[in-house]
């Protein structure tokens, strides 16, 4: 078992025929994710990676042909919004859109227009989800995690790769990664993501990879004293970074004295997760 | 990225917000021109993006035309907060009554955005919000929706606003609203919005935000970003798609991933030493990627020793390596470089540079204990 994605997902790329989402798709169909179509608008009828997989004009014309359930998001971020609102209109269950640099109106819009919805999103700007081998579906490498009972869940992406990189070393395997997303406004957050893998049987400990920026750590501390039994790890990134500026990450940033790691990281004490002081801690925590 | 007093007042005023009369200098002649055609005392206001403009100096209350003259002599010589004042906004001075506070940000928590007003205006809203937070007036937005007119009845109600002006007050809400929406804006504020003693609502100062992933949707506002707010090399490091902050400390990072970036930072701290910048050079680090935004470190006469922190899935680390090298070849450097390459082909990558006699770590622990004491020299 694992949470969100497995060797049953039937995965729809939007932007296919883009340089990213081509790239990523042999590397997802390498893993053995079951890819069964794509989306391009103005390319329906095209098929990619030598005719294996059918490009459609749109996702509900490629979900009524093929039964995808899942969409992966590789589009610019100028009509990432637009291809959001297409996912969730034909009727895709889980949407990940990996797309960096979405505007923040948008985020907004959609978000709001998805809470309606019987439907979830991860990221944006996220590497997206792997379940070791089951699925890839996003921008993970597939060969830095093993198939384990470790959840982990984080808000970054090389940071993610680093501490599966050190789990996989010691032979520690991962029952779901998923990447939530580096921007303000994201579809799945912490807290949903805490609330699978406490349900999920397969997962025995959680590894959570937090930042600067919001208030979404100190919330899931709260979440976890309430909720979570099984044990946390954490790391939280930038206790060094200057207030005011913008850590790369649309979301990593302390404004007005809130988003401070030492906050985040008092706050998940209290909650007694076991916190590191630098990724590589991490194994020995759990 | 922010955007000026005046050109935010301009914005607000394009949305029905009634501003002050008022024109910019570049001049002290110039601002005794504008003060002689407003006919009456006049506020003149240096435009520089930071806060506490009034106590340092940067804004002052003229009479007279060649008051205004004097005062903008004054104000055009001062940097305020590191910050060279180049312009003067030359207003019509308002009678002041009452000030209130107006505001619309993005509420990262409850995904909507938020207008918020307390009666408290002229000061610092994060100083309220620290200090009174019961004072200020919130109220989330639906996206999809927008601003409706009972939202700005009910701020205009919870801040005792006399009831003649809830109209006036109305509009101007509904006008923030706008100019927030249609510039994809993370704050549009007013402080103060004042009462003046003819009754009459008026902005008399602005403020406004704009979301950098949105601005190729206002390329005409990209033309008012203030080149003073960034370092020089902040913005030579944006435009060849790097991520840089510059810092205090003298050990120079270059690391693949924003939150990588921050832990090599944190690292360093860690174990005892300080980090010179903030550098996250994203996916795929070619050779031409690597050599500026190593000439981008360097440039930085506090480095001292520089930690490469590459961390290699679908990038391979034998490539960065060869990136790393050739780089040295164009950058003349005798500072001590340590470099971490984890991940695909990281042996092979590591050979290649000690082939050339660098230094290399496997963890990161180790990468920074050698980074601090190759800095300690």
């Amino acid at each position: 078992m694992s949470i969100l994605v497995d060797k049953n997902t039937r995965l729809l790329v939007q932007g296919i025929t883009g340089q990213e989402g081509l790239f990523h798709t042999k590397k997802m169909v390498a893993y053995g994710t079951q890819v069964v179509a794509g989306v391009t608008p103005g390319k329906g009828g095209e098929w990619v990676l030598s005719g294996k997989i059918p490009v459609f004009d749109s996702v509900k014309i490629a979900k009524d042909a093929t039964g995808a359930n899942t969409s992966v998001i590789f589009v610019p971020a100028r009509f990432s919004a637009d291809a959001m609102f297409e996912a969730a209109d034909a009727g895709i269950e889980l949407i990940i859109c990996i797309t960096e640099g979405v505007p923040v109106h948008d985020m907004m819009r959609v978000r709001n227009y998805l809470d309606h919805k019987e439907v979830r999103l991860v990221g944006p700007n996220c590497p997206g989800l792997l379940t070791p081998g089951e699925a890839k579906v996003g921008i993970i490498p597939g060969n830095i995690a093993i198939p384990g009972n470790i959840g982990v869940v984080s808000r970054s992406g090389t940071l993610t790769y680093e501490i599966l990189y050190a789990l996989k070393n010691l032979t520690m395997g991962v029952s779901t990664c998923v990447g939530i997303g580096g921007d303000p406004i994201n579809g799945t957050n912490f807290i949903d993501t805490l609330m699978m893998f406490q349900e999920d049987p397969e997962t025995e400990k959680i590894v959570l990879i937090g930042e600067i920026g919001g208030t979404d750590e100190e919330n899931a501390a709260e979440y976890i004293s309430q909720h979570v039994t099984k044990p946390v790890a954490a790391f939280i990134a930038g206790r060094t970074a200057p207030p005011g500026k913008r850590m790369g990450h649309a979301g990593a940033i302390v404004q007005g004295g809130t988003g401070l790691a030492e906050d985040k990281i008092k706050a998940l004490k209290k909650a007694r997760v076991k916190v590191a002081q630098h990724p590589e801690e991490i194994p020995s925590l759990l | 990225m922010k955007l000026h007093e005046y050109y935010s007042k301009r914005l607000f005023s394009e949305y029905g917000i009634p501003i002050p009369k008022g024109e910019i200098a570049k001049t002290p002649k110039e601002a005794q021109r504008i003060a002689k055609e407003l006919d009456g005392p006049v506020v003149v206001k240096s435009q520089v993006l930071v806060g506490g403009r009034g106590k340092a100096g940067g804004i002052k209350v003229a009479n007279t035309p060649k008051e205004a003259l004097q005062h903008a002599e004054d104000i055009l010589k001062l940097t305020i907060k590191d910050l060279p004042v180049r312009m003067v906004l030359v207003d019509q001075a308002a009678d002041i009554k009452d000030e209130i506070y107006l505001g619309i940000t993005n509420d990262r928590s409850a995904r909507k955005p938020v207008i918020m007003a307390s009666a408290e205006g002229g000061v610092d809203i994060e100083e309220i919000a620290h200090k009174t937070p019961e004072k200020i007036i919130k109220c989330q937005i639906d996206p999809l929706m927008g601003l409706q007119d009972y939202q700005a009845r009910d701020l205009a109600a919870g801040i005792d606003l006399s009831r003649d002006h809830w109209r006036a007050f109305g509009k101007i809400a509904h006008g923030l609203w706008q100019a927030y929406i249609n510039s994809d804006a993370t704050l549009a504020e007013i402080n103060p919005l004042v009462v003046t003693g003819e009754g009459q609502l008026l902005a008399v100062d602005g403020k406004m935000v704009l979301d950098d992933n949105a601005l190729f949707r206002h390329p005409d506002l990209e033309g008012y970003r203030d080149l003073d707010v960034d370092a020089g090399v902040e913005i030579q490091a944006r435009e060849h798609g790097l991520s840089y902050i510059k810092l205090d400390g003298n050990i120079g990072c270059m690391v693949n991933g924003a939150g990588l970036a921050m832990t090599t930072m944190d690292i360093i701290k860690l174990f005892g030493g300080e980090p010179a910048n903030f550098l996250d050079i994203g996916g795929g680090a070619s050779a031409e990627k690597v050599s500026t935004a190593l000439e981008i470190i360097l440039s930085d006469a506090n480095v001292k020793a520089v930690l490469f922190n590459i961390f290699g899935g679908i990038t391979r680390c034998d490539v960065v390596a060869k990136g790393i090298l050739e780089a040295l070849e164009e950058v003349n450097t005798n500072v001590p470089m340590v470099v971490r390459l984890v991940g695909t082909n990281a042996a092979e990558g590591r050979k290649l540079l000690q082939d050339a006699a660098m230094e290399t770590a496997d963890t990161l622990a180790e990468a920074a204990k050698m980074a601090v004491a190759a800095a300690k020299g």
